[in-house]
């Protein structure tokens, strides 16, 4: 094996992702500006003006024509990546179905932030739950390392013959995004090789054997097929991610895990949670531990394909589970993460009591205090759960009340509201 | 100039088998344009509309080359980012450096002028080597004919419809091409379906330039126009010649108009089809007469345009014609002067 050579880094998530576009060397780069995205646009501009890429760099004037453009190169054969967040996110949904049932494989870095209104630039998952179903690969990133990693990674993915699928790549906006990590840089021999070159089986640009995209599917069972071949995909994904995991794992040192186990070896109390709060978790957990409290986190890192079996493995010695949700689903009786959770468990045949909490909306702080709370609201669940007194969601770390001094748990169960 | 004998023996872009009504403008400008393409390789997008589910019925295309459908409004993004690959790739040694391919983007009037309007700018800032082509039949015709910001003043539509209260579309037609001008692109055009010399000597021109160049083709709409299918060629010829569509060119910034020695009275054009049969009730011959006012006075606007010629003023007051309600708002409050560098 040759040497590898990791640089150091103290960056961003979002310069992390930068350097990993530029080491995958993309033919194309639509892009539209927008916080907390900004910093990946600006670094890799840098880069093509610097001559390190042989990039196509398309500054467009919406997100909307982002992804159609970032359609329109990869449907061409061009390996093509782009960055939004946010509105911009909800400005391309219609596109992200398009990119997905083209099975063009595009790779996208997405700063989750919250959604208007009221108008907020900071982290949370309201953009990234919105599109959990137009049929893109999701990661979530912890941290800057894991957004580098997870972006390399995602090429491997999105362009191997049995997925052909678009994967977003996301990092939290602001704490994962903008705050400065460590993080460990591949030198680019190696990237290259890891990566590989896209080679399209179907491009607009084959003149010799030309091909049509986005046709009218209307009759006939064609969209149905099509969308079952999808499905297909995201399941062939698993073995997929699986593999260029293990395989950058090698190279790196660094595992690449669907779900993220601490202390669950015994733990009886849980928090599943995703994104930059599993560390806060992590650190709660650790300290109760220390004291002999049997607590634990699972923390996803792939959200599509949702990784049921690794989660049920991890989850199925639990008494009480917290699953932590960063975005609203108001109306939905949970977060998708809950849904997805118990819906896992529900058809493992695994009953364990849960409770949905609705946090850090907006950038709202995410105290390892409210990671505390958590675990000693968990002490409850199963009384409560047996009472059948666990319908509804819980807010952590918001007022009920201006009149209220500090935040804190609220609206532990609406069961009575529901009965009406 | 086109030579009809030689247009015969270009490859088909656009091959027979569509599922297109009988009598439809928008494969006619389709296949016009195509021819201008030559011999030359061509990658087309479209909008959403007719051209897109007459044409690709799966598993069938009519698309003999390189075809992408994206959205109804993505058009001119879409073949954007097709042709930055061609670019990318080439930059990247991945595609030979004398490969040649024309990148073709259509769309219909709504997909153009209202939907799509701001990919289409977007598009023609950056600067990128295509050709647009909008198939203007003036509605959305796609959806069952209803108004677009393409749709002639006083037209029925299903969305513009005609009762004692409203006497059918309120509001006159955008200019999209001096919209499309105001971008300074190499290369734009006003044509029509009727005149296939001058479309496809346009259109040929277009292709060739370097950078964003665009279309403007009259393609009318038996089924939303009212009118029997054999008369597409005929009311489009009307179009032309009562200035309600006329014909020119701006290459560079230099305005050329196709003269038009002697209009004819818009009631010409207007009399024949379906959807403006009751501007010709009694009490509202004013109807007529709007559309007309506003035909010569946007002839004032494009004939000004052409260097050495008159103002637009000047030409109105030659005319006996009025400025428009906003025109003379500006210029009574002093905004006009005031506002000029």
């Amino acid at each position: 094996m040759a040497e590898k050579k990791q640089t150091v880094m103290a960056a961003s998530g979002d310069q992390m992702v930068a350097e990993a576009f530029r080491q995958a060397n993309p033919d194309v780069l639509p892009v539209y500006p927008i916080t907390p995205q900004t910093i990946i646009v600006e670094e890799f501009d840098k880069f093509v003006a610097d001559g390190k890429v042989h990039t196509e760099f398309v500054p467009v004037e919406s997100e909307h024509s982002a992804m159609a453009a970032a359609i329109g190169a990869s449907a061409a054969g061009a390996r093509t990546v782009t960055a939004t967040a946010s509105q911009g996110l909800a400005y391309m949904w219609e596109e992200l179905y398009v990119a997905a049932g083209m099975r063009l494989p595009i790779v996208m870095a997405n700063a989750n932030r919250a959604l208007s209104a009221p108008i907020n630039i900071h982290g949370d998952h309201s953009d990234i739950m919105g599109c959990r179903d137009t049929g893109w690969i999701m990661l979530f990133a912890e941290n800057a390392q894991e957004a580098y990693d997870d972006t390399l990674i995602s090429f491997r993915v999105a362009e191997h013959p049995d997925v052909m699928l678009p994967v977003a790549t996301t990092l939290d906006g602001f704490i994962t995004s903008h705050a400065l990590d460590r993080a460990e840089l591949m030198d680019d021999e190696t990237v290259a090789e890891f990566v590989g070159q896209y080679k399209p089986a179907h491009s607009l640009l084959d003149t010799e054997d030309p091909v049509s995209y986005g046709m009218f599917a209307n009759l006939g069972n064609f969209y149905m097929e099509t969308k079952l071949g999808q499905r297909k995909a995201m399941e062939n994904s698993f073995k997929v991610l699986r593999e260029a995991g293990a395989e950058w794992e090698k190279l790196s040192g660094r595992p690449f895990e669907f779900v993220k186990t601490y202390g669950m070896e015994d733990a009886e109390r849980v928090i599943v949670v995703m994104g930059s709060s599993i560390g806060n978790a992590r650190a709660v957990a650790r300290e109760l531990r220390a004291n002999g409290e049997k607590v634990g986190v699972v923390g996803l890192r792939v959200f599509r394909p949702f990784p049921a079996y690794d989660l049920v493995a991890a989850l199925k010695g639990a008494k009480a589970i917290a699953i932590m949700d960063r975005c609203e689903t108001i109306g939905g009786q949970g977060g998708p993460l809950w849904s997805e959770t118990v819906a896992a468990m529900a058809t493992a045949g695994v009953s364990i009591p849960t409770r949905n909490y609705i946090y850090g909306l907006g950038g709202a702080d995410v105290t390892l205090e409210i990671l505390y709370q958590i675990y000693e609201d968990l002490k409850e669940l199963p009384a409560a759960a047996e009472k059948g007194d666990v319908i509804g969601v819980t807010y952590v770390g918001a007022r009920t009340s201006a009149k209220d001094s500090q935040s804190n748990l609220v609206a532990n169960s609406q069961t009575a509201a529901h009965k009406g | 100039m086109a030579n009809i004998k030689e247009l015969t023996h270009t490859p088909q872009h656009l091959t027979p088998g569509h599922s297109m009504c009988g009598g439809c403008g928008a494969p006619m400008a389709v296949r016009q344009v195509l021819m201008g393409a030559g011999k030359t390789p061509v990658v087309v997008s479209s909008a959403t509309g007719c051209l897109e589910v007459s044409t690709t019925a799966f598993p069938y295309t009519s698309w003999t080359g390189g075809f992408i459908h994206n959205t109804f409004q993505s058009s001119a993004a879409t073949i954007s980012g097709v042709e930055a690959a061609f670019r990318g790739l080439e930059r990247a040694g991945k595609i030979p450096a004398d490969k040649k391919v024309k990148f073709i983007a259509f769309g219909g009037d709504g997909g153009t002028y209202d939907i799509g309007l701001q990919a289409l700018s977007g598009a023609l800032e950056r600067g990128h080597d295509f050709l647009y082509v909008c198939y203007d039949n003036g509605a959305y015709m796609n959806t069952g004919i209803q108004r677009s910001g393409a749709t002639p003043y006083s037209a029925w539509t299903t969305t513009s419809e005609v009762g004692p209260a409203v006497p059918g579309k309120r509001h006159f037609e955008k200019d999209l091409s001096s919209i499309v001008a105001a971008h300074n692109i190499p290369y734009l055009a006003q044509a029509s379906v009727s005149n296939w010399n001058d479309l496809v000597t346009k259109a040929t021109k277009a292709i060739d330039i370097d950078g964003p160049t665009f279309l403007n083709v009259m393609a009318p709409c038996p089924r939303g126009w009212r009118l029997p299918f054999n008369q597409t060629v005929e009311i489009a010829k009307l179009a032309v010649q009562t200035n309600y569509w006329p014909l020119f060119e701006v290459e560079n910034g230099v305005w050329k108009l196709t003269p038009n020695k002697n209009p004819k009275p818009v009631e010409e054009f207007l009399k024949p089809q379906g959807r403006f049969k009751h501007m010709f009730k009694a009490g509202n011959e004013h109807l007529i007469k709007e559309f007309q006012t506003n035909v010569d006075r946007r002839m004032c606007y494009y004939e000004a345009r052409v260097a050495g010629s008159k103002t637009y003023e000047e030409l109105l007051e030659e005319r006996g014609l009025p400025l428009t309600s906003d025109e003379a708002l500006s210029r009574e409050s002093g905004s006009h002067e005031q506002f000029q560098m």
